[in-house]
């Protein structure tokens, strides 16, 4: 039976959000060469919600369970992993913080080759292909992965969770590793700021060099806080460069490529490498003094004008409506 | 202390980027090519681990053809020791050829560190760093921010989604640099001078068939932007009202 594993993650005994996109696309690919799709989830031992992928397609769902797995652990998920796909089709890993880490491993471990950040998959006759974005989504690339299991790791937020129910049969899988895992994960920190992760907001308030001053930040986080709780706010290039802000909310080519719902560039002019990271948001409003900034060419509404006076009437505007 | 430092030639972040004659390439006219930004952290931790050390050597490895060589050598303006280039012309898509290539050579090189950029800004591959640590069999982390680094053991941190994972290592190990872990220095005058005379390698290597190739390169579509709503504060009703009515982003 041709199988097609899907790589799922979990933080503190509970799947994380992007399990049900590594589901979705895993069904797709799963569906175009017939086979079914057997998620896995390493964790210490339970995962209380594992069996809830079912209903994005997940035919079974295997707790792969060690007690060095309470963290995330490179060489034990890795080894357990590598071991599992060894006979599979093709593997769906999420291009998250673990995934980007893990697939690379459990690729090197099978000797097989990788598909990264992933936006749409395929099959063309007996080959997996993949859609990912190449110079940091200046271009496309489709590209063809010969070999099985072939390896992928999907962009979070791309494939939107689709209902496609399956039974999510749940099963528990004790794992012996070969040696104790070198690299360990003492702890996790919380981030310097509890702001949601700017790669995962749905709404993205970002700032530049007409901000100013670091300090003149404080309003554009009173405007992502009038927009909810789904907002976070982010930085372009310059700004992190010159220490404004921290490299974690970059926007940019060197920085994080965010596709939200609702993008902001506030006193941010354009450069390529910044458009590149934000260029696939559903809908971008732009900021500026320069009628001529690059950015108004991709906007979807452009402002010219004074961001101090723009962007506090902007968050009273939104406040009103949120009182309402 | 030895460290090998792996880097790579990509076009500049700021170049726009044109589809060659082949639908499969880039158009490489008129594109300045520099070292990879996230190479540039990982050279520059080596000279600081080195000038702590306070002795020790850096190789930095590039694979690529002969215009590589200018890569190497900026790593040695700023201060590295001498240079292998792995000479190919192939350019591959696929990251797993390229990492057995380079873990060969760094078998015979026995360092105790080797350092790689996270990612590649032109493929964005982000899996040649961890692939040679898993071929090597070495302790390997990626994406790192911050690190401390003792004779034997090393700690890490690593952002993750909504937090930072503190990480704990044996060495030797391969590490992959993120942006913040340093700030990396410019070559002075004199070093740019000493770096004509160190010593690059060329070392032609075959690479393994791909498994995965690139078919069709393609630019994203244009956004159909441009709309100006209108000017200074008076737009913003008309803003919010296009957000919520036409666009039904809030």
């Amino acid at each position: 039976m041709t199988r097609v594993l899907a790589v799922l993650e979990a933080r503190d005994g509970r799947l994380r959000a992007v399990s049900n996109e590594i589901v979705t696309a895993a069904r797709a690919l799963a569906d175009a060469l017939g086979g079914t799709v057997e998620a896995l989830v390493c964790a210490a031992d339970e995962v209380v919600d594992a069996s809830s992928v079912g209903v994005y397609g997940a035919d079974t769902v295997g707790v792969l369970t060690h007690q060095a797995f309470a963290r995330y652990s490179p060489d034990g998920f890795g080894e357990a992993l590598a071991a599992r796909a060894a006979s599979s089709r093709a593997v769906v890993f999420a291009a998250t913080a673990t995934g980007r880490d893990l697939a690379p491993r459990v690729a090197a471990r099978l000797e097989r080759s990788l598909a990264t950040e992933v936006t749409e998959v395929g099959v063309d006759g007996s080959a997996v292909t993949a859609t990912r974005p190449v110079y940091a989504g200046k271009a496309h690339a489709l590209v063809k992965l010969t070999g099985e299991p072939a390896l992928l790791s999907v962009r979070p937020g791309v494939f939107t969770p689709r209902e496609d129910a399956r039974p999510g049969t749940l099963s528990i899988e004790p794992v012996t590793l070969s040696a104790a895992p070198r690299v360990v994960v003492r702890e996790v920190k919380a981030p310097p700021s509890a702001q949601l992760d700017v790669a995962e907001a749905s709404i993205v308030v970002s700032g530049g060099r007409g901000l100013q001053d670091p300090s003149n930040f404080a309003m554009l986080e009173r405007l992502a806080a009038a927009l909810g709780r789904d907002a976070a706010v982010g930085a372009s290039r310059a700004v992190v460069d010159a220490g404004w802000r921290p490299h974690a909310e970059q926007v940019g080519q060197t920085g994080k490529t965010v596709s939200p719902q609702l993008y902001f560039a506030v006193g941010i002019s354009g450069a390529v490498q910044h458009l590149a990271g934000m260029r696939t948001a559903k809908v971008i409003v732009a900021i500026n003094k320069d009628r001529d900034a690059p950015i108004f060419k991709i906007a979807d509404y452009g402002i010219v004008g004074d961001l101090f006076e723009i962007v506090p009437r902007l968050t009273e505007e939104l406040e009103k409506i949120a009182a309402s | 202390m030895k460290i090998a430092v792996c880097v790579k030639r990509t076009p500049d972040t700021e170049a726009r980027i044109k589809v060659g004659a082949d639908g499969i390439s880039i158009d490489p006219t008129a594109v300045k090519f520099v070292m990879n930004p996230y190479d540039e952290f990982a050279v520059e931790e080596a000279l600081q681990l080195k000038e702590r050390a306070g002795g020790g050597e850096i190789v930095v490895v590039s694979l690529g053809g002969d215009a590589a060589k200018d890569t190497i050598r900026a790593a040695l303006a700023m201060g590295a020791d001498r240079g292998i280039l792995l000479q190919t012309d192939t350019t591959l898509a696929d990251g797993l050829p390229v990492a057995k290539a380079i873990a060969e050579t760094l078998e015979g090189e026995s360092c105790d560190l080797v350092l790689f950029g996270k990612l590649a800004v032109d493929d964005g591959n982000g899996q040649v760093g961890p692939m040679v640590g898993e071929i090597l069999g070495l302790a390997t982390v990626t994406a790192v921010g911050q690190l401390d680094i003792d004779e034997s053991h090393g700690t890490a941190e690593r952002e993750i989604e909504g937090g930072v994972e503190v990480v704990e290592f044996p060495l030797p190990a391969v590490l992959t640099t993120e942006k913040g872990l340093n700030e990396p220095r410019y070559p002075a005058l004199k070093g740019i001078m000493a770096a004509k005379k160190k010593p690059i390698e060329v070392k032609p290597v075959t690479l393994a068939p791909a498994a995965c190739e690139i078919v069709q390169l393609t630019l994203p579509p244009q956004r159909a932007g441009g709309r100006i709503v209108g000017d200074g504060v008076d737009a913003v009703p008309e803003l919010v009202r296009l957000l919520r009515e036409e666009a039904k982003a809030l």
